[in-house]
């Protein structure tokens, strides 16, 4: 990789390119931003997530196979989710050990980036808030937390907003019960987590509940809702970013 | 009476419906297992500190299992040095057999066990019941739930799942000259009395074993009643059992270790209790057991040792503290896996032991979120094994794993088919994608099992990839028209 980055690519992800692209188009503009190019390969889908946490490994391994192909370039990838991103850094390498793309998997992994920590840790942005004062909620997910140790750098990048007040849930560290494909198989131990976490996010009285990645913003979104349609709104935390310094902030 | 099944697998759904809609259950749950994190925290308030120790304590368990087959060897010349005397069990049965032939041959038929989740695991009680011996629980925890007929819902603190009023109904209804009361002072000092009364006529005293120490063939024996060092010196015979994987090398890894165990179990920074078992009374001693007798416990566990991967699952210290952590045992508690371990561990050890056709279920019942992992005092990677015995539940790859493919259904793995067509066919997908936002209004929305407790989820209007490509061609006509 060359020491100054003038060149990125983007890992749109599934969810986002059908639920959320709004909050990957706001990722691509922060990036833009810093005058970066960025680069959106048509031929990408999924990182293969789901069925590796459903033990369908070989499904996953062909996935894993078409992304290495597919972000070749010796270039970063960054991926506007903790989860996502923690498939193609932590999980690509132990699932493609023994492939012949083994090599690629482990130089693929140590170019990938959480959006946040990319913004704060690489390219250190400074954020001006021009939106009125605010009480935002953030949720950061366990892979984000865990897997990607990423955590602060959303926080930190939330906090550079002046007219931000942000707090966290009660048990902040608790998951929602999203999981991928735990959330449908066993939904009602899912529903139980995140009514908690629903009551956890209200308590906090913030208009707007953050997180950066879409899985759980659509669980406990969703669940909000679900309860109450004059719920609080969510939002990716790049979307927020973008819209409290962008001029447009309302 | 061990209770346990056979099969968790079955009726898994049923029992996880029946936790669920018990507010008393899960608030118990909740209240005591935000206090046991809590705890623990206190006792790590340096995260550097911490990890530092959890990659000594990882890599001492680590080292012990490298030359387990040696270390077992070492132990056994050690304690039989020591006066120890040493048995081998392939599996429960036979376990158990030598476990009561070694209690007839003393003549006596009052036992009184320690607490001993290999014994749980083993189902001692009920051969002891069988062979027509009495067999008390000396753990109050143990000791609570024996009574009531149940089983343990948590390796570390049994009767967890039981509130004092219930423990008070109890205790007045099973205890001759008991009053009610809901005092629990008062109500320990009740158990209390019949322990005691129990250890002063016991023949023989079970345990089981936290570490064994091959390089001096000595058991330890953690805990805070006083009641393993009753049920270990006052009978006349005491019967230790433990599973292979237990054995560490030397004395000097011991500190780490115990370290380690009572932080993450209970957040103590030391029990009341740490028992250096070396032996039997010796000639010039007054008390203490005539004679000690270890059962070497394997039930699985050599298999679980031959796979790179699934052994590290044997470096566990059973502190508890996955389960203490797991946000899905603290909604369903202990009960619901049906399982001797419940819990991340559990979900872990169950298949191995069991078979993926009997317990592959219960790894379904986790979101993968971390937590147990990285609350494991020895770093056991456990949502990777969990994620591991699930691939070789759908599988037909080599597994050591018994029932392995067993968990595979074709519903599920004709969706896998379809979704990986559709997703290594780019064109494929971005026309899918394209369908799902132009048909958003119609499309049906998502399963009813997601949208029973949140509000259904509609496609965009246009997907990434498509608002990029007319970004893209936007441009290139731009820069046409500027040529």
């Amino acid at each position: 990789m060359s020491p100054t980055i003038d060149r990125v690519y983007f890992f749109g992800t599934c969810l986002i390119d059908v639920f959320y692209p709004g909050a990957g188009m706001a990722a691509i503009t922060l990036l833009e931003r810093e005058g970066l190019e960025v680069l959106f390969p048509q031929a990408q889908t999924c990182c293969g997530q789901p069925p590796y946490n459903s033990g369908y490994d070989d499904e996953a391994r062909t996935i894993a196979r078409q992304v290495i192909e597919t972000f070749d370039l010796p270039i970063p990838i960054i991926v506007p989710s903790g989860s996502c991103a923690g498939m193609l850094r932590k999980h690509y390498p132990a699932l493609m050990a023994g492939d012949p793309l083994e090599e690629k998997a482990n130089q693929l992994a140590t170019r990938v980036y959480e959006l946040h920590e990319f913004l704060h840790r690489v390219l250190n942005i400074t954020l001006e808030d021009q939106g009125k004062p605010t009480r935002v909620v953030m949720h950061t997910s366990c892979s984000a937390r865990r897997e990607m140790e990423v955590m602060d750098d959303g926080l930190s990048l939330l906090r550079q907003l002046g007219n931000v007040e942000v707090c966290e849930p009660e048990n902040a560290e608790t998951c929602c019960g999203f999981g991928g494909t735990f959330a449908v198989k066993m939904s009602d131990v899912s529903a139980a987590m995140v009514a908690d976490k629903c009551a956890a996010v209200n308590a906090t009285g913030a208009s707007t509940l953050l997180s950066s990645d879409c899985g759980c913003l659509m669980n406990i979104h969703g669940a909000l809702e679900h309860r109450n349609s004059d719920a609080m709104p969510a939002e990716h935390l790049a979307e927020f970013l973008l819209r409290r310094t962008s001029g447009d902030a309302s | 009476m061990s209770g346990f099944s056979p099969n968790p697998d079955q009726n898994f759904g049923v029992r996880i419906q029946e936790a669920l809609g018990n507010e008393e259950l899960r608030e118990s749950f909740h209240g005591a297992m935000t206090f046991l994190r809590e705890k623990r925290r206190q006792q790590f308030p340096d995260p550097d500190a911490l990890d530092a120790l959890r990659t000594r304590g990882a890599a001492i368990r680590e080292r012990a299992l490298a030359q387990l087959p040696d270390l077992l060897e070492q132990l056994e010349g050690q304690c039989q040095h020591n006066g120890i005397r040493v048995h081998w069990a392939e599996d429960a049965a036979e376990a158990n057999e030598i476990i009561t032939g070694i209690a007839r041959k003393t003549g006596g038929k009052r036992v009184v066990k320690g607490k001993s989740m290999a014994t749980e695991e083993i189902g001692l009680n009920t051969a002891f019941e069988n062979a027509g011996f009495s067999c008390l629980e000396s753990d109050m925890g143990e000791y609570i739930v024996q009574q009531a007929h149940e089983t343990p819902s948590h390796i570390i603190m049994p009767a967890i799942h039981r509130n004092k009023a219930s423990i008070a109904r109890q205790f007045a209804e099973q205890i001759p000259d008991t009053p009610y009361t809901e005092d629990v002072d008062e109500l320990i000092g009740i158990g209390r009395r019949v322990l005691r009364r129990a250890f002063a006529d016991a023949d023989i005293g079970i345990s089981g074993v936290n570490f064994a120490i091959a390089e001096t063939g000595t058991l330890c024996l953690v805990e805070n009643e006083g009641n393993g060092r009753m049920s270990t010196t006052v009978p006349d015979t005491h019967i230790a059992v433990m599973g292979i994987e237990k054995v560490i090398e030397k004395l000097s890894d011991l500190p780490d270790l115990y370290r380690l165990l009572t932080r993450s179990a209970t957040g103590q920074p030391i029990t009341t209790y740490l028992n250096l078992i070396s032996g039997p009374r010796k000639p010039d001693e007054i008390d203490g057991p005539r004679q000690v007798h270890l059962v070497l416990l394997d039930n699985g566990r050599s298999r679980i040792y031959a796979d790179r991967q699934l052994r590290e699952t044997l470096r566990c210290i059973r502190c508890g503290a996955c389960m203490n952590h797991c946000p899905v045992y603290e909604r369903l508690g202990g009960h619901a896996y049906g399982t001797v371990y419940p819990g991340p561990i559990g979900q872990v050890v169950m298949p191995q032991l069991l078979g993926l056709d009997k317990a592959g279920k219960l790894t379904q019942a986790c979101s993968l979120n971390g937590a147990c992992g990285e609350a494991c005092p020895v770093k056991i990677p456990l949502p990777d094994l969990i994620r591991r015995l699930r691939h070789d539940g759908v599988s037909r790859t080599d597994s050591p794993v018994r029932g392995q493919g067993k968990q595979r259904k074709w519903i599920e793995a004709t969706i896998w088919a379809t979704w990986l067509s559709i997703h290594t066919h780019p064109r494929l997908y971005r026309l899918s994608t394209l369908m799902a936002t132009r048909l958003r209004r119609l499309m049906p929305p998502l399963p009813r099992a997601w949208t029973r407790h949140r509000s259904p989820l509609r496609p965009a209007a246009r997907t990434l990839h498509e608002t990029l490509q007319q970004r893209e061609r936007a441009r290139q006509k731009e820069s046409a028209r500027e040529q």
